[in-house]
């Protein structure tokens, strides 16, 4: 791995990244009409679409539950997302993956609020770049509170890992393929609470905990644009949104 | 219908008000301690057609894995290795929920997190693996079936598929004229170290280790550390919708490498006296 040099003797990274830096996020807010609530995130070169559809009714009728909503999640690829083109039938990862996004964003809803109906939450990943689900979580996070769903705090994630004998934050598609560890982890800010912890690869104890801090104040990093996507649409001034427009 | 659920309700959070009772005084229903674990089996070599096979019973719950060997083309990227293949299926036989099927996100979630164990960890080196790069590799399938569930299928599964891949024997395969050939001799497999999860489950503030099924069914979250024989750690997964505080998971990466220890070095004895 380390004849690829992902980081090179001034610490730069790859894209030219130092490892504290995350990559370029862009959240917007309520792009998809006929959802109730939406977000759009670029993260890098991630490019994912959230959907929020609910509270409404449960199909099949036997899946509601008496005393509180049911959360249901769908992470999807786009068949031109990835480098070489994804059958777009959901495959295991997917699978799993939609499973670890709904029960981290989970702690975050008072979903006793909505008993017998149904949050139908879609992602869909329009170009991979490594981390497509923490991008997802965060997004998925900003359009339920766009579709005014009742939360306790937003949810964030970001991905540490290890890149050689350097734990980095927020490791890109690349960093992923040929580094040595990846740590994605979701993060109730306020309440501080971990929602999501998966690792892949190798790490010390002292690394992993040192790891678990990075991937954290990562998603301390994506709440405040987060909170800002948010403001955006809902105070921000109405000249500046025209621009955008 | 809606009834009957509502009693199912009343009955769950009556059992958790009850657990949660017995936790606060530090056992568990079963009288356990929080740390302990039931009583733990390991068999090997039972299944004669496999090249290697091990069964597991962890207190009520047992998993049979089985190893079967093939040749076959590599993964695309992964030329130069050997391909590992794993299942996991939830038998109908193992409770009465469960409805034979394709398996549901509960069952890939339990066979991705053990593939992640002995992948990540490169228990098995791979390298070692190939025929003829590029064209033709070992194909290495371990199978999982779950015949009896009474909680923490991940650990047992996990234990059972590091026994299986451990005990195993490779036909030794040679190549005559850009061909495969099966020498009809075994070798046993290039095995670089021993993965061992872990999974503890937060009940309230309670952590606890090996859940039976009553336990999981109360838990708030659960989350697996996998570490491997120089102590280092190779996978994680938190799971179910509860969160973790940072202090709960660092104490848990802890717990995990020391028990990871004990349940290795039985592991590592099945060889030595088989």
């Amino acid at each position: 791995m380390s004849e690829l040099k992902l980081i090179d003797e001034n610490g730069r990274r790859s894209d030219n990244r130092g490892i504290d830096d995350l990559r370029q996020i862009k959240i917007t807010v309520g792009v998809v009409k006929n959802a109730d609530g939406s977000a759009f995130i670029e993260f890098g070169k991630n490019k994912i679409i959230v959907a929020v559809y609910g509270p409404r009714e449960v199909h099949p009728k036997h899946m509601a539950l008496p005393d509180r909503c049911v959360l249901r999640c769908r992470y999807h690829m786009s068949p031109f997302s990835t480098d070489t083109r994804k059958n777009p039938a959901p495959s295991r990862r997917e699978v799993e993956i939609s499973k670890v996004i709904r029960e981290s964003l989970e702690p975050s809803l008072i979903l006793s609020d909505y008993p017998r109906a149904v949050i139908d939450v879609f992602v869909e990943v329009l170009q991979a770049d490594g981390g497509s689900r923490c991008a997802g979580i965060a997004a998925a996070s900003v359009a339920l509170a766009d579709a005014g769903i009742n939360m306790r705090d937003l949810v964030s994630a970001c991905a540490a890992g290890r890149l050689g004998d350097k734990i980095v934050l927020d490791i890109n598609d690349l960093e992923d393929k040929e580094g040595d560890a990846d740590m994605p982890v979701a993060y109730l800010s306020n309440m501080e609470q971990i929602t999501l912890l998966q690792l892949d690869g190798k790490l010390s104890s002292s690394q992993f905990s040192e790891c678990l801090n990075k991937a954290i104040d990562g998603c301390k990093l994506v709440y405040e644009i987060q909170k800002e996507a948010l403001m955006k649409k809902y105070f921000g001034n109405e000249t500046e949104l025209k621009e955008e427009i | 219908m809606s009834s009957s659920k509502r009693s199912t309700i009343i009955v769950e959070q009556l059992r958790k008000q009850q657990m949660l009772e017995s936790l606060s005084r530090g056992k568990r229903l079963d009288g356990r301690n929080f740390e302990s674990y039931r009583n733990f089996e390991i068999e090997v070599g039972i299944i004669d057609k496999a090249n290697g096979s091990a069964k597991v019973k962890l207190g009520n719950t047992e998993v049979l894995a089985g190893v079967k060997v093939e040749t076959g083309e590599p993964f695309e990227g992964l030329e130069n290795k050997g391909a590992l293949i794993m299942s996991a299926e939830v038998l109908p036989t193992a409770s009465s929920h469960v409805e034979p099927g394709p398996p549901d996100e509960e069952a890939i979630e339990l066979s991705r997190v053990v593939d992640r164990g002995v992948r990540e960890s490169k228990m098995l080196d791979l390298d070692k693996l190939a025929l003829i790069p590029g064209k033709i590799v070992y194909t290495i399938f371990v199978d999982c079936s779950i015949i009896n569930s009474d909680g923490n299928l991940l650990d047992a599964t996990s234990y059972a598929v590091v026994a299986a891949l451990l005990t195993c024997n490779l036909p030794i395969f040679e190549v005559q004229n850009d061909k495969v050939v099966d020498t009809g001799n075994i070798m046993p497999p290039p095995i670089t170290t021993i993965p061992i999860s872990v999974t503890a489950v937060k009940i309230g503030d309670s952590v606890l280790l090996d859940p039976t099924m009553e336990e999981e069914a109360c838990m708030d979250a659960r989350l697996t550390i996998t570490s491997e024989s120089d102590g280092n750690l190779v996978a994680a997964q938190k799971g179910y919708t509860g969160p973790f505080t940072i202090n709960q998971i660092l104490r848990s990466v802890e717990i995990a490498r020391i028990k990871g220890e004990e349940i290795r070095s039985t592991i590592k004895g099945l060889n030595e006296t088989g």
